[in-house]
């Protein structure tokens, strides 16, 4: 293979000038990076509350905040983290941005529905936004609206509902595009068995998105139903039941977690074998257990409810189902593990944060079912040991995916390399930052510290402040990494069409794509990750 | 490993089976959406049978059977227009689309005329009657208003896009060949059929 030092001179960046051509755009790169650009923001204006709320909890007692507004600043985190930025994340930016190419297509089924998605995203995040500035106070049920609080709750939470329900219908729409393209338009010759495995976990997030997300669509609308109209289905004064609610809310929003970690899986599945210079390990094992778990995690919703006042052998069931999710993703642990034995390992930037993800992610897979187990369940309820158990779930794995995947395709993206030993560093930041943070809440919780408290008492101030110091290097590390990208992105040296010898199919188009993708729809004979010439590096 | 096909073809994007694939998984979505308010139907009329059975009294089935004709009439002159389209008939095509619209209209004016019986005799949500209402009463008043009012919006959404498509039949963007959007909106016209047909007997009948 040839990897000849070369630009793309005309591609889909150059290819129409101005602001109007990306508001109008219906190429899925362009959306892509759309959607990129505006999680970035949206992510930077959540961490620093997520930083706010951590310099609040250095010393016991008010510090910089009321407790009035510590609630509106976890409500807010929460709901722009979850709905705006790990939701879509992934699937929206990476899915949109090689999903096609992957497959050999030129574009995803539905280009218009595409950027209307894309619209429809951006309203439902500003609405959420609003409702923190608008007059009245700022919303403070917390992200997952419970009731009776949020129908009683004097604040905007009429809006923050409404911005989530926008975001659930783009949401719906992303998956509808992706599993139609997915079944229309990979190359001739893809078979559903020689398609790469980023597609496969795309679209078994798809399918979550395109089933769930309406669930949560109409939960929503029945509590704005509830404020507005005074209808009573959650109200037991009217003959209501609140725990209906959770039910509801949890049948979406626990297959949700999977919408976020699945692309993140997908992701460092195409990682591994191009750093380790070896076919995956276990083909479709690793494809199954991404339906797998999307199958498996519709029916597990009740754990989060253990302590609601559920059935005793409705526990027991959530508990059992609780724990066989668990094996679709030791899977795939084992698999990336026996995908990099024996390998050629070049521990680049994206390998460390692919690395990390496997690291966190078992922290946090074991952490679950520690709260999968109904005893152990009762004690660690909302506590500080949950969070510590979603962060190391959701950054620890939506989020390194993530960074894992801007760093492995950002050379396809803009035609440019990123300063690698400059990304290490940054990796090496927020990698300890991430653990100084979130660590510690694992044994606050277990020694009793509950979840969503703005004050603590004096004894668990030591790890305050250790979790505090974390947040501070954390975000160091996220403001070099970026500095970092966005600085090479156009000083950087022209990144050649193919720089970590990868073998699927984006790495044999030019750097950056050209408008279209392909000149020519490639045909397809062989098994994807077939490494056939030893590379040197 | 990848043979590069020598062809310069631009794929068809929107050919009717992907058209069709797309449309019929947004309508799945449709179905989850009303599944839920089902799923809470379920739970209280379980709780509450007698109530249920009270409740679906004071609704005049008259009308309810009246809106449930004049919707599956409505069902078959949409399909109607897509044989008229493929055999090359637009104009009638047209017209059997516009009679769909009209009882569009018709659900909609027999809807707003129940409606404003029921709130004239105060049974609306956080009425003084209804607060002294047994509560199952009270969850089958408030499904009523939930449902067909979801309902309607669906009835109203639907109509707009057969007005869309009469236009697209009269500039000639649908034809005998394409008539991938009419078939789309028809199908869309039918699940708001489908689902007043759920509708109809659990509220209505169920006394």
């Amino acid at each position: 293979m040839i990897n000849a030092i070369t630009t793309n001179p005309v591609n889909y960046l150059n290819k129409k000038k101005g602001l109007w051509s990306w508001l109008t755009t219906k190429d899925h790169k362009r959306i892509g990076l759309l959607y990129q650009y505006s999680i970035m923001i949206f992510f930077f204006t959540a961490a620093v509350l997520g930083l706010l709320m951590k310099i609040e909890k250095f010393a016991p007692g008010p510090t910089i905040m009321t407790a009035q507004t510590y609630n509106a600043m976890f409500t807010i985190h929460g709901i722009i983290m979850i709905f705006v930025i790990v939701i879509p994340g992934l699937s929206a930016v990476f899915g949109n941005f090689f999903l096609p190419i992957m497959i050999g297509a030129r574009d995803v089924a539905f280009p218009r529905i595409n950027l209307l998605a894309w619209y429809l995203y951006i309203t439902g995040a500003l609405i959420a936004l609003y409702s923190q500035f608008a007059h009245g106070h700022s919303p403070d049920a917390g992200w997952t609206f419970y009731v009776p609080y949020s129908v009683i709750s004097h604040s905007n939470m009429v809006l923050a509902l409404m911005g989530a329900f926008v975001l659930g219908f783009a949401s719906i729409l992303t998956g509808l595009n992706f599993i139609v393209t997915i079944h229309r338009l990979r190359a001739p010759g893809m078979s559903w068995f020689k398609m790469p495995l980023f597609p496969w976990a795309i679209y078994a997030t798809a399918w979550i998105q395109l089933l769930a997300s309406p669930i949560i669509g109409i939960t929503l609308l029945m509590v704005v139903a509830e404020r507005v109209m005074g209808i009573g289905f959650f109200d037991p004064t009217l003959g209501g039941d609140p725990l209906l609610y959770q039910h509801l809310f949890w049948i979406y929003s626990h297959p949700a977690v999977y919408i976020m970690i699945l692309p993140a899986m997908g992701v460092v599945t195409e990682i591994f074998p191009t750093f380790s210079q070896k076919p995956v390990f276990g083909y479709g094992a690793i494809a199954m257990s991404s339906l797998a778990i999307a199958f498996i995690g519709y029916f597990v919703w009740g754990h989060h409810m253990f302590t609601s006042g559920i059935g005793y052998y409705s526990r027991v069931f959530f508990s059992l189902l609780t724990f066989l999710v668990a094996i679709p993703s030791a899977i795939k642990v084992f698999n990336w593990l026996a995908t990099m034995y024996g390998g050629s390992i070049d521990l680049k930037t994206p390998l460390l944060y692919a690395i990390s993800f496997i690291f966190l992610f078992t922290i946090g897979g074991f952490s679950g079912l520690a709260q999968g187990a109904l005893a152990a369940n009762v004690h660690l309820t909302d506590t500080d040991f949950i969070v510590a158990h979603f962060h190391y779930i959701v950054f620890g794995g939506m989020g390194f995916g993530f960074l894992a995947a801007i760093h492995y395709w950002f050379p396809k993206i803009y035609g440019r390399m990123y300063n690698l030993k400059f990304a290490n560093i940054a990796w090496g930041f927020i990698f300890i930052g991430f653990n100084i943070l979130y660590f510690p809440m694992f044994i606050l919780g277990v020694e009793g510290m509950p979840r969503r408290y703005f004050d603590y008492l004096p004894r668990f101030q030591g790890l305050q402040e250790i979790s505090s110091v974390g947040a501070f290097i954390l975000i160091i590390g996220l403001i070099l990494m970026v500095s970092n990208l966005i600085y090479y992105r156009y000083k950087g040296a022209i990144a050649p069409q193919n720089p970590w010898h990868g073998v699927t199919l984006e790495w044999t188009v030019p750097s950056p794509p050209p408008e279209e993708n392909f000149e020519e729809i490639p045909v397809i004979s062989d098994p994807p990750y077939q490494f056939k010439e030893p590379v040197r590096n | 490993m990848i043979k590069i096909m020598l062809t310069s073809e631009k794929i068809e994007y929107t050919d009717r089976d992907t058209g069709k694939l797309g449309m019929w998984l947004f309508l799945f979505t449709e179905l989850f959406l009303f599944g839920g308010l089902f799923l809470i139907y379920a739970v209280f009329r379980k709780e509450y049978a007698h109530d249920f059975h009270l409740g679906a009294l004071d609704l005049n089935a008259l009308i309810g059977t009246t809106n449930t004709v004049i919707l599956l009439t409505s069902s078959m002159t949409v399909a109607m227009s897509l044989t008229a389209i493929q055999t090359n008939k637009p104009e009638k095509a047209y017209n059997l689309v516009l009679i769909t619209v009209i009882l569009a209209l018709l659900f909609l004016i027999n809807k707003y005329f129940e409606w404003g019986h029921k709130i004239r005799l105060d049974i609306y949500p956080g009425s003084d009657l209804m607060k002294n209402l047994p509560p199952g009463e009270i969850m089958f008043f408030g499904l009523y208003y939930v449902m067909t009012g979801l309902h309607a919006l669906h009835v109203i959404a639907g109509a707009v896009l057969l007005l869309i498509i009469m236009r697209q039949i009269k500039t000639g963007k649908i034809n005998q060949e394409h008539f991938l959007s009419q078939e789309n909106g028809a199908l869309y016209w039918h699940l708001v059929d489908l689902i007043w047909i759920f509708l109809f007997p659990l509220l209505y009948l169920v006394t």
